[in-house]
């Protein structure tokens, strides 16, 4: 056995968590665990206390009970070398209009030398090399978003927070903002990711929670969310040209009865599972 | 979007720890203060320039009247400097945090390493750069336009630069405090400016100070600007003017009392109250 602090799996651990504003709880007995190198995705109504548990998990906000580690550390009690390890893109974009893409890069580099991206490097990364020289100001929305994203990497953190990354962003851009998590990812940087696009966590985390009225409801790989391989599916084909719909908990079984009674192929078959989205409006009692 | 491998010396087993330099991080934050002053025309014209504005249509138009056996621009630039000296202390500091506290710039850089002190030595740094600046060009205007004297003697300098150094240093002390009052960065120019136009009004920068009621010379003896301006007036015009002021002299002692009390509260207030983010989102 060595002494040596050696750093476990575990990037995030939370237990017990609470948080109250006034009578109302935002946070009301929350347990997480966020595998080291896992992009792990947060879903939840607004108001269901997705921000304020991430606030918490940054080191922006206090708890009023509960345990929380990021990187093994209590963020109320996270110096600078924690500061150094964590990547932050807050949810609404800080203006700083009057310096451009590359000052603001440059000015954030320098907090983590010596370990930062090479500025460049990561204005390329995030498709901001036109805009290089621009001011922030004159930015369109989702490149300010990818300047977001180039001041919360650029320390090349070990765990980065996304919250709403992606608001704003073209189809294109957004299906290049995932090739960039993933490759984060790949080098082994934790993500906790935050986001109303279903398909954004669908592409990206490893694993879902789902957080309602300050509680994580369920936990649980994309696919296999809320049951969603077991969940009865719904069957569609053409009979006569006329559409027709069958629920069932044994689509196979259905399907090859089918066969059986046409022809060769079914007609305009499809069987399908929830979707995340129907299971996530499930969960958090959405009454849609 | 994608980034390159990583140096192999900075994968996560062996991440050194972060050894960026107070100075590098200092130096960058004063760079980032003076691009973003210097890239707001609202700020360069009603902060910075404003106070040599003034100065230029007061002694153009009152050009050849006196002001006792000074002209008037010698009587009047005391004034403007110490008008100068809040602006870019106290408003600059007290507009500027509120906004950046409101857009989300101040919050961003609590989520860094950046040592906090390190955003307040650029604050400071960008008052005393475009402070020293104005305080050059206004002594430049008045002399080489309207040949007003330069400071006689050390003693003069020296209480130039003792009163400069304590307006400064309170101004932006109860600036920090002040950035706090603002409830958007969007309302903070219209709750700042007024406080600091009334604060010159009483305090008899833009007249002299005899002809302000003494009611309103009382509440202007609580607030650091009507004793700036009484310092420099006791630099720039004559011993003979101790005279008119309503105490018959400069009353330097309780001058350096109220402007250092005002730097304690200033710091107290602003240790007590700073936040990183706004109070908008729960």
């Amino acid at each position: 056995m060595t002494t040596t602090t050696i750093t476990t799996d575990t990037a995030i651990r939370v237990r017990g968590l609470r948080k109250k504003y006034g009578d109302t709880s935002a946070v009301d007995g929350l347990d997480l665990d966020v595998r080291r190198g896992e992009v792990f995705a947060l879903l939840g109504p607004n108001g269901s206390g997705k921000t304020t548990t991430t606030e918490i998990l940054e080191g922006y906000r206090r708890r009023d009970a509960g345990e929380v580690e990021v990187l093994g550390v209590d963020p109320q009690t996270g110096g600078r070398d924690w500061r150094a390890k964590i990547g932050i893109v807050l949810q609404t974009s800080a203006s700083s209009e009057d310096l451009t893409v590359a000052e603001l890069v440059r000015s954030f580099a320098v907090f983590y030398q010596p370990r930062s991206y090479d500025e460049a490097e990561v204005i390329a990364a995030v498709g901001l090399q036109d805009s290089a020289n621009v001011r922030a100001g004159k930015l369109s929305g989702g490149q300010r978003r990818r300047l977001d994203v180039a001041l919360g990497i650029v320390g090349k953190p070990e765990i980065l927070f996304l919250d709403e990354p992606t608001t704003g962003f073209d189809s294109q851009a957004r299906r290049d903002f995932w090739e960039l998590i993933r490759s984060l990812a790949a080098e082994g940087t934790t993500v906790l990711l935050t986001t109303h696009y279903l398909e954004e966590a669908e592409q990206l985390a490893d694993r879902v929670g789902v957080i309602a009225a300050g509680r994580l409801v369920a936990l649980d790989t994309p696919a296999q969310l809320g049951g969603r391989t077991q969940a009865a599916a719904t069957v569609h084909w053409l009979e006569n040209g006329i559409a027709q719909a069958v629920q069932t908990a044994t689509p196979g079984e259905f399907v090859c009865g089918l066969a059986g009674r046409f022809d060769g192929e079914i007609p305009g078959l499809t069987v399908l599972r929830p979707t995340l989205e129907d299971t996530y409006l499930r969960l958090v009692g959405d009454p849609v | 979007m994608t980034l390159t491998q990583r140096d192999p010396g900075t994968t996560r087993a062996a991440r050194p720890p972060v050894r960026a330099s107070i100075p590098a991080i200092v130096a960058s934050r004063v760079r980032v203060e003076l691009l973003t002053f210097l890239r707001v025309r609202d700020q360069v014209i009603f902060t910075f320039l404003f106070p040599t504005i003034l100065f230029l249509i007061f002694a153009t138009v009152f050009g050849d009247d006196q002001a006792g056996s000074v002209p008037f621009a010698q009587y009047f630039l005391p004034g403007m400097i110490a008008s100068g000296l809040l602006l870019v202390s106290f408003q600059n500091l007290a507009i500027t945090i509120a906004m950046e506290r409101s857009d989300g710039t101040l919050k961003r850089l609590a989520g860094t390493p950046m040592p906090p002190a390190a955003y307040f030595a650029g604050k400071i740094a960008l008052v005393l750069v475009i402070g020293v600046a104005q305080l050059m060009l206004l002594l430049t205007v008045a002399k080489l336009g309207y040949d007003v004297p330069l400071p006689s003697g050390a003693q003069r300098w020296a209480t130039f630069a003792w009163v400069s150094a304590l307006s400064v240093a309170s101004g932006t002390l109860a600036g920090i405090a002040f950035s706090s009052v603002p409830k958007t960065g969007k309302s903070a120019s219209a709750v700042v400016t007024p406080v600091v136009l009334v604060l010159q009004f009483i305090s008899g920068v833009f007249f002299a100070i005899g002809d302000v009621p003494p009611w309103m010379r009382r509440v202007s003896e609580i607030f650091p600007l009507k004793w700036t301006a009484q310092g420099l007036r006791s630099v720039f015009l004559p011993a003979s003017y101790a005279a008119e002021e309503p105490a018959g002299s400069w009353q330097h002692a309780p001058m350096a009392i109220v402007l250092v009390g005002w730097c304690i509260l200033g710091l107290v207030l602003s240790l007590r109250t700073f936040r990183w983010s706004g109070q908008e989102q729960r």
